[in-house]
């Protein structure tokens, strides 16, 4: 193969992450953070209010607790703030 | 960083532009430093994303320089509050933390000003920052239609950020008249490369309405939001869209300088003309002590790192340099400042505390925040009254009068350490 190939030809999954959002399985860029993974996944909402509205990201850093998921079994983690691991299993409406 | 208890000289909390420039500072003066932050980037908000795609040189200079010095990065990190004197309880994804300091830094920067109006809380309304961060970390902004709405400079800032991803702008509204506007942009004169660089974020938007003297009312949707309805005081319409992002500027994050005990000047923590706070051993840098932008911040956390290093004398030097961005604050504000109609969107039914689902009706009989955080639960869900705090101050001019640790919510295990609880 020659080098321009080599330099031309996609990345196979080097830098992809494969995760899991409530049992759906999603491939995101290193670097994702999991409300996106949560967004790709076609989630928009992330949990209901104590009223029962539905809920998603508001702040985008850290300071609202709206994006709150459960990952890898941990409750009320905020996934604005969270990147993507391979092989997270990411629950929304918990 | 597997040690639960860590001692430093110089403990610097942020690592935005402000702790960065601090951090420095005190670790090239031969400080032991660390640098905390609750985020696994460096840069903070604002220079969110440069370390993967740099576009600010000016971040990658102070990224760099600070990986140049000895100084310990404590990322992922968050402070839960004060556990005793000179120490800080803190939580990392592996365990808890304890930080012991001698002088400590706060850099904890601003958040988005949100006022609640009908529909603010359905999914697909974000702070204009807030949707520029995750779109950097991979939200889906490709095609979607955005109306951005509220006011300050990041509106431009985020609508030419999104369009460059992909998104199609519906329209950019800002709720200052352009009569402010006008005097504003005059008044930055002074500043060339702030003017350039308002000149080349309207150069990226050409095409996208931008207005002025124009505000949300409603948003509607069932379970995600679809339309919002603007208003020039007038008349009134409708825009649809995917995604709306309003923010009404930036307010401090006042909490951990509260639980330290730190006085504040109005909503921004007091200093002392070497940045140090009214408690003994603490300073605070950058959008803390007012809203400026990262120069101010950069120039206030340089001060504040010197001066927590004993040179006075490098610190008095920088002093000029930050009277000129404290100009540029003044005219900032001045310029963006809230219209009164904006403390009027909210219906009697509309959520103002999205944590504890408290109502604009059950609130307004309340004399302040204390007495109406007692009797309806208002600011006391995860987000610790940061949202419904901040705009209760704009709605009904409460003021905080004081925080309880944590600051943030964190596991029982990280607050039980050396006695908290």
């Amino acid at each position: 193969m020659l080098r321009h190939d080599l330099q031309t030809a996609p990345v196979p999954m080097a830098n992809q992450i494969q995760l899991r959002v409530n049992g759906k399985i999603v491939s995101v860029a290193a670097g994702t953070v999991v409300a996106a993974a949560v967004a790709l996944a076609g989630q928009t909402r992330f949990r209901r209010s104590v009223g029962g509205g539905a809920r998603g990201p508001l702040c985008g850093m850290g300071i609202c607790m709206e994006c709150r998921v459960t990952i890898n079994g941990q409750a009320h983690c905020r996934s604005c703030q969270t990147l993507c691991e391979e092989a997270m299993e990411v629950r929304t409406d918990e | 960083m597997n040690e639960t208890r860590l001692r430093f000289e110089v403990v610097v909390v942020g690592a935005g532009p402000a702790g960065l420039a601090a951090a420095c500072a005190a670790a090239e003066n031969g400080c032991r430093t660390a640098l905390v932050d609750d985020t696994p980037w460096l840069g903070g908000q604002i220079w969110r994303g440069q370390q993967a795609h740099p576009t600010i040189p000016q971040a990658a200079r102070w990224v760099e320089r600070f990986r140049r010095t000895k100084a310990s990065l404590l990322d992922q990190c968050t402070i839960l509050g004060p556990g005793g004197r000179r120490l800080l309880l803190a939580e990392h994804p592996s365990g808890p933390r304890q930080i012991e300091w001698e002088r400590l830094i706060l850099a904890t920067g601003a958040r988005e000003l949100f006022l609640p109006f009908p529909g603010w809380t359905l999914p697909g309304n974000f702070g204009p920052g807030g949707l520029q961060s995750l779109a950097k970390h991979g939200w889906p902004v490709a095609g979607k239609r955005i109306v951005l709405a509220g006011s300050g400079p990041l509106l431009l800032a985020v609508g030419g950020g999104l369009r460059k991803m992909g998104a199609s702008i519906v329209s950019i509204n800002e709720q200052a008249p352009w009569s402010r506007l006008i005097s504003f942009a005059a008044g930055l004169l002074p500043w060339p490369s702030k003017l350039a660089q308002a000149a080349r974020l309207k150069w990226s938007l050409l095409g996208a309405p931008f207005r002025c003297g124009v505000w949300p009312l409603a948003a509607e949707g069932a379970e995600q939001l679809r339309a919002v309805t603007l208003t020039d005081g007038r008349r009134q319409w409708r825009e649809e869209c995917d995604l709306l992002a309003c923010g009404f500027g930036l307010v401090p994050n006042v909490e951990l300088p509260l639980a330290l005990g730190c006085q504040l000047d109005n909503e921004f923590v007091k200093v002392d003309p070497w940045q140090a706070a009214s408690v003994a051993g603490v300073y605070a840098a950058g959008e803390l002590t007012g809203i400026g932008g990262a120069d101010a911040a950069l120039v206030e956390g340089e001060i504040a790192g010197l001066a927590a290093s004993g040179k006075e004398d490098a610190a008095r030097r920088l002093m000029p340099r930050r009277a000129a961005w404290q100009r540029f604050r003044a005219a900032l504000a001045a310029a963006f400042a809230p219209r009164e109609e904006l403390a009027r969107l909210a219906a009697a039914d509309t959520v103002v505390c999205r944590c504890e689902d408290v109502r604009f009706d059950r609130l307004k009989s309340f004399a302040g925040w204390r007495d109406a955080k007692l009797q309806t639960r208002c600011g006391m869900g995860p987000c610790q009254g940061r949202v419904c705090g901040a705009a209760a101050r704009v709605l009904f001019g409460w003021g905080m009068e004081s925080v309880r640790p944590p600051v943030l919510p964190g596991r029982v295990e990280s607050l039980c350490q050396n006695g908290a609880i």
